[in-house]
């Protein structure tokens, strides 16, 4: 948590040096502490959603990308940023919202990953070229293998391809029997 | 294009938003005929499910109808916006398939409504991934990924119900053969289109069938469905909902979808 203190500190930076690198710093740093609503233990910063921040000519720009096209946190996530900007000093922002590249799990962050794990959310495996792959796969699929968070069994079974959001997969440990969800390879 | 005559201009976004609004609106259909499932899942998962595959098909028919909206401004100097086109266009003004604006009937007939849509729809992302209008491409490529898993899950479930007790066999079986006729129009060809594939910005549909009907086809065998054979196809030949043309169940849907806007003009949350 960054104190009242230090956002005054911020505030006068921003009007007082107008130094683009060290805005762009700053900004970043208060996007790495914006949650993922859904996923509240890890930022958008390591969600991979932020593509890009430059500062030009006395204006912030900030390019998001959204997860899933029908993510209903997207609005959400876009006030998220302009308060905790804002709150950084930084008003004046234009936020864009960039769709390609598409979002993939792949940006996820490695200190993302392992958050995820400890708070029970079985990280996504890689997802190298997954739609490209000719033809939809075998008929009676064998899913690659998802430890379980809790047990780090990896005798654990796929119960529906969507669970509590649509990012993410439900599935079950046949080991200590608790269910959890899969970040789905996206 | 060398001296071409003005018009052509237009009719190019014309033809655009006509395709943009196919694209969308098929995806708008679904994603309320599968939110009619809140609460009504065979099971909690299902339920989930459901409407989460809803949800992706709704934020894919967001991004096409805002396009759609910004090659209409450009085309005449007004376009509309996503909401608008949702919410204040009556049926005949709509786009989608008819295929998907069938009522739910049972979850088998949900299900292979789904089945059909899902295995065209991954095909024609894939074509349009290679679009030359770069905001189409840009759409498709976003969207491909999500319905790659709306395949996998509808597979699984025509596998497992097909291959399952009597009843689910049978009801499989009804659905598979009722929906069938609808299927034509998903890839067929009109002038509009035709003119889009022309300059490399529409998928060529008649060309995803053959793919469409061998994956169907694997799929229905594992499942110990029986193909349909029938050849009349409902809509096909430019009198379908790609075309304005639609069942009697639109209407119904739609009086639902746009109830709050029709009643409270404006209204936002």
């Amino acid at each position: 948590m960054v104190s009242t203190d230090q956002h005054a500190e911020q505030r006068a930076l921003v009007d007082a040096t107008y130094d683009e690198r060290a805005i762009v710093a700053l900004a970043w740093e208060a996007l790495g502490t914006v949650p993922d609503p859904e996923v509240p233990v890890i930022s958008i910063v390591e969600l991979g959603i932020v593509r890009g921040v430059a500062f030009d000519g006395g204006r912030l720009r900030v390019e998001v990308t959204p997860t899933y096209s029908g993510c209903p946190a997207t609005e959400l996530i876009e006030t998220m940023i302009r308060e905790r900007l804002a709150a950084s000093g930084l008003r004046d922002v234009d936020l864009v919202r960039r769709l390609s590249p598409s979002w993939t799990t792949d940006w996820l962050a490695p200190e993302g990953k392992a958050k995820l794990v400890a708070f029970g959310i079985a990280p996504p495996h890689r997802v190298e070229n997954r739609i490209d792959v000719a033809g939809i796969g075998p008929l009676r699929r064998t899913d690659a293998v998802v430890p379980c968070p809790r047990c780090a069994s990896p005798r654990t079974r796929l119960l529906s391809q969507f669970g509590s959001t649509a990012c993410k997969a439900q599935y079950r440990c046949e080991d200590c029997r608790e269910p959890f969800d899969y970040f789905k390879p996206h | 294009m060398a001296d071409a005559v003005p018009p052509v201009a237009m009719t190019g976004d014309d033809a655009l938003l006509d395709y943009l609004l196919r694209l969308g609106d098929s995806d708008v259909v679904l994603a309320q005929r599968l939110g009619e499932w809140v609460g009504h899942g065979p099971v909690l998962e299902e339920d989930i499910a459901l409407t989460n595959v809803g949800l992706d098909l709704l934020g894919q028919g967001r991004m096409w109808l805002t396009y759609a909206g910004e090659v209409e401004a450009r085309s005449c100097g007004r376009g509309r916006s996503e909401d608008q086109l949702a919410f204040l266009r009556d049926g005949g003004a709509y786009r989608n398939l008819q295929l998907v604006e069938l009522p739910n009937g049972d979850f088998a007939a949900t299900m292979v409504r789904q089945f059909y849509f899902d295995h065209m729809h991954l095909s024609l992302l894939r074509a349009l991934t290679g679009s030359a209008d770069a905001r189409v491409a840009e759409i498709a490529a976003k969207a491909v990924k999500e319905v790659a898993y709306h395949v996998e899950r509808s597979d699984d479930w025509v596998i497992r119900l097909g291959d399952g007790t009597s009843e689910s066999h049978m009801r499989m079986q009804q659905a598979v053969d009722r929906l069938w006729p609808y299927t034509g129009e998903m890839f067929a060809v009109d002038a509009i289109e035709s003119a889009l594939i022309e300059t490399g910005i529409a998928a060529d549909a008649s060309a995803l069938r053959e793919p469409w009907l061998a994956a169907i086809d694997a799929v229905l065998a594992e499942a110990t469905l029986t193909p349909p054979t029938g050849e009349w196809m409902q809509g096909a030949h430019g009198r379908g909902g790609k075309q304005g043309i639609h069942t009697e169940h639109l209407g119904h849907l739609l009086a639902e979808l746009q109830f709050l806007q029709r009643a409270y003009p404006g209204a936002q949350w």
